[in-house]
């Protein structure tokens, strides 16, 4: 088994799909020739040709429009937007057409497409290269939505995203790129090739949809995360020396409601946390979830540590992105509770 | 106010109280076109783009190049058409008759644009896909989709093969050539240039449809769409039914100081051609010359059909509150019905008294048809599809979340 950045366990993903399937397309911006901004789609055009991995026009409605057009015809695109900060144009295309194709036909057409986008800040993005857009899918019936942190997931989750029958909105944080990072921006970069969750099976393998992982075991507190935050989240309670449990949820929508509940049960106590602006967030839901669930288990009321309710800033970013101390001090407050 | 900048604002020729006035529009004579050769490039249909290919002249015979390229019909194929086209009328007056009866919440009507759809679907072949709008019932009247299935959908009972999901007129016929329609414009046109490009990948030898109104135009996935087949350039045909209006809106605001909608896709490179979609004969010989190209490799092609929306916008809408009463009596280009009637009566394939006694065939069948699927559940005796229906089909497999609602709903 090879250590792999996520960049290349998601390209490896995408090149045992075009191998194993000859109905996989795959295009976006930049994906062809030059192989992707963040060279995702590196050498795909040249082995398996343009008629399979092409570059579009710089129109968001023509990447996934397009791609369900294909979809309903029995293809299966994976498609990319190159930051999910411009996924908007796209929006309508997505949210009135991908996710209602399958129930408005009554089954006669289906949309087994998968959307890619790079999202998540903690790289000096500023206002358009940072955004966490999540909740804007999760609220919508008919698409799944998934994102993985670690190259492991990355590969197996998209392999799985672009084998299901439904539209997947498959978010890559794109900080997590190339190495974990756990919020200490000063810290020397990490990568994963030196980490034992780069580790990546070579060929087919599959991770389930709706499954979270247990990122770290533990029985005082349930920290229900996903993405960068899971390795923020992790290095807090690492320096607290708190025994939490760390659940990376990995699929978003569908939640999975069966883990969520066992481990909060256990604990009895719940921090959820995620970058995206608190209002109305993913968290808010989980939240909600838990508290219809476990509400005879819990010891503290809930919390959660979340992006502040502004635009992603461009030079305070380590005041806007949640890190480890914030989410030591809401550790600290539920412990107390 | 000195400043020599002023916004201009289009307006219709009348609005209600004033005397319908078309005396502006171009019309040339019938049969002035000439049929370009089926590779034409978009630089050498300029004319075509901003003119109007007609064949029937007002005496009702066939003329031009465009009547050569068709040839003559034979009388049962325009016979067939002038059916399908009174069928599209008749349901249409009997379905917004039982909206007003209160029997289903919604209708929209076709009435004028039938020959459109008529013609056009009755020139694709199995395997081919409209992705329509909610104007073109008459693609599925043509294309033989049982009429149960059809008034079903509107009425949302058992008939109905969208379980009721779906708003009446949005219909989804994937076997009978026909993609799932959806109320946010526009949308489709650019599925349409997708479902082409997968079909030239997998090497289909099919087509795909595209189908917008020119009020939709000025969506973004209009653009989308003739720039999507411009860069790929796969077999697809992409309509647009221009009614000159949209809800209330003028067609002018939509087309700006632009002359044609067909001569936007000149600047994307795209070949184009305006048609008299009140013209049966001149719709046969398009559509014949754009699946000819199309299915030969050429690539894709626009056709704006020039036409009048004659009823309201939908069974939600008055037009008298915004354009005059007659204005439709005073359309240059007539009625499609009324001008293939009068063709064919010409070449001595049909009557006044055929034609009456095919009106009585035709509206005995519908009201029979009617009388089965009313009698499945109307809204004055509404006999409901399950409720449990709502959660199937969101996804292939249901997840726990929805399954607990389901559970939480009692079913």
């Amino acid at each position: 088994m090879a250590r792999l950045t996520m960049i290349e366990a998601l390209r490896d993903a995408m090149d045992v799909m075009l191998e194993r399937d000859e109905k996989v397309v795959i295009f976006g911006e930049d994906v062809g020739y030059f192989g992707g901004v963040f060279r995702c789609t590196a050498g795909l055009q040249k082995k398996y040709g343009e008629e399979r991995v092409f570059d579009t026009p710089i129109n968001e409605s023509a990447i996934v429009g397009l791609g369900i057009g294909m979809a309903a015809q029995g293809m299966k695109p994976c498609v990319e937007i190159q930051f999910a900060d411009y996924v908007y144009p796209a929006y309508d295309q997505i949210t009135q057409e991908a996710a209602r194709i399958r129930h408005r036909s009554n089954e006669q057409f289906s949309c087994p497409i998968v959307i890619r986008m790079p999202t998540g800040g903690g790289i000096y993005g500023g206002q358009t290269h940072s955004q966490s857009p999540e909740a804007l899918f999760t609220h919508v019936a008919g698409l799944k939505v998934v994102q993985p942190c670690t190259p492991h997931d990355a590969k197996g989750l998209l392999i799985t995203a672009m084998e299901d029958p439904d539209p997947v909105i498959f978010l890559e944080p794109k900080r997590l790129y190339n190495g974990p990072f756990n919020g200490d921006h000063a810290a020397p970069a990490q990568s994963w090739k030196s980490h034992p969750l780069g580790e990546v099976p070579e060929g087919h393998y599959a991770i389930p949809l709706g499954k979270a992982r247990v990122h770290r075991e533990g029985s005082a507190v349930t920290i229900l995360t996903y993405g960068t935050m899971v390795f923020v989240a992790e290095a807090a309670v690492d320096s607290l020396g708190l025994d939490a449990e760390i659940v990376d949820l990995r699929s978003l929508l569908p939640l999975d409601l069966e883990a969520i509940e066992a481990s909060v049960r256990k604990t009895g106590r719940c921090v959820v946390i995620h970058e995206a602006t608190r209002t109305s967030g993913l968290a808010g839901e989980i939240i909600a979830c838990v508290q219809e669930a476990c509400f005879y288990h819990l010891e503290a009321p809930i919390m959660r540590v979340t992006g502040w309710d502004a635009p992603y800033p461009h030079a305070q970013e380590w005041d806007y992105f949640p890190g480890q101390e914030r989410i030591r001090r809401a550790l600290k407050t539920v412990m107390e509770a | 106010m000195s400043s020599k900048t002023r916004l201009s604002f289009a307006h219709p020729p009348a609005r209600p109280g004033e005397q319908p006035d078309f005396s502006s529009l171009e019309i040339p004579k019938a049969g002035a076109l000439a049929v370009p050769p089926l590779d034409v490039a978009a630089t050498d249909c300029v004319e075509h783009a901003n003119s109007l290919i007609r064949v029937l002249n007002d005496a009702g015979e066939p003329v031009g190049p465009w009547a050569d390229y068709l040839g003559s019909p034979d009388a049962d194929t325009l016979r067939t058409g002038l059916a399908d086209m009174m069928t599209s009328r008749i349901i249409d007056t009997r379905m917004l008759n039982a909206q007003r009866q209160g029997k289903m919440s919604f209708y929209i009507q076709q009435i004028g644009e039938e020959a459109i759809g008529c013609a056009f679907r009755r020139a694709l072949k199995p395997g081919d896909m409209n992705f329509a709008t909610y104007r073109q019932q008459s693609l599925l009247i043509a294309g033989d989709y049982p009429l149960e299935k059809l008034l079903g959908q509107i009425y949302s009972n058992a008939y109905d093969p969208l379980l009721g999901r779906q708003l009446p007129t949005l219909h989804s016929a994937r076997e009978h050539g026909f993609f799932t329609i959806s109320g946010n414009l526009g949308t489709q046109y650019v599925h349409a240039v997708g479902w082409a490009m997968a079909n030239a990948l997998t090497g289909k030898d099919n087509l795909a449809v595209g189908w917008i109104g020119d009020g939709s135009t000025a969506s973004n996935d209009f653009h989308t769409g003739l720039l999507s087949a411009s860069s790929y350039w796969p077999p697809v045909i992409l309509n647009v039914v221009n009614n000159q209006w949209a809800i209330s809106t003028y067609t002018g605001v939509a087309r700006g100081h632009g002359r044609t909608y067909a001569a936007r896709a000149l600047g994307y490179g795209l070949p184009a051609l305006r048609v008299d979609g009140n013209d049966y004969l001149a719709v046969m010989a398009v559509t014949k010359w754009a699946t000819e190209r199309v299915r030969g490799g050429h690539g894709p092609v626009l056709i704006e059909w020039y036409t009048y929306r004659v009823g309201a916008h939908s069974s939600s809408d008055d037009p008298s509150a915004y354009r005059p009463k007659d204005e439709a009596k005073a359309w240059p280009l007539g009625d499609p019905i009324e001008r293939l009637k009068q063709h064919l009566i010409l070449r001595g394939d049909w009557s006044e008294e055929r034609h009456v006694q095919a009106e009585a065939r035709i509206l005995a069948e519908i009201v029979d048809v009617q009388k089965r699927v009313e009698a499945a559940g109307t809204l004055l005796d509404p006999q409901p599809i399950p409720g449990a229906s709502i959660f199937k089909g969101v996804y292939a497999d249901t997840p726990e979340h929805i399954r607990r609602q389901r559970q939480e709903m009692g079913v």
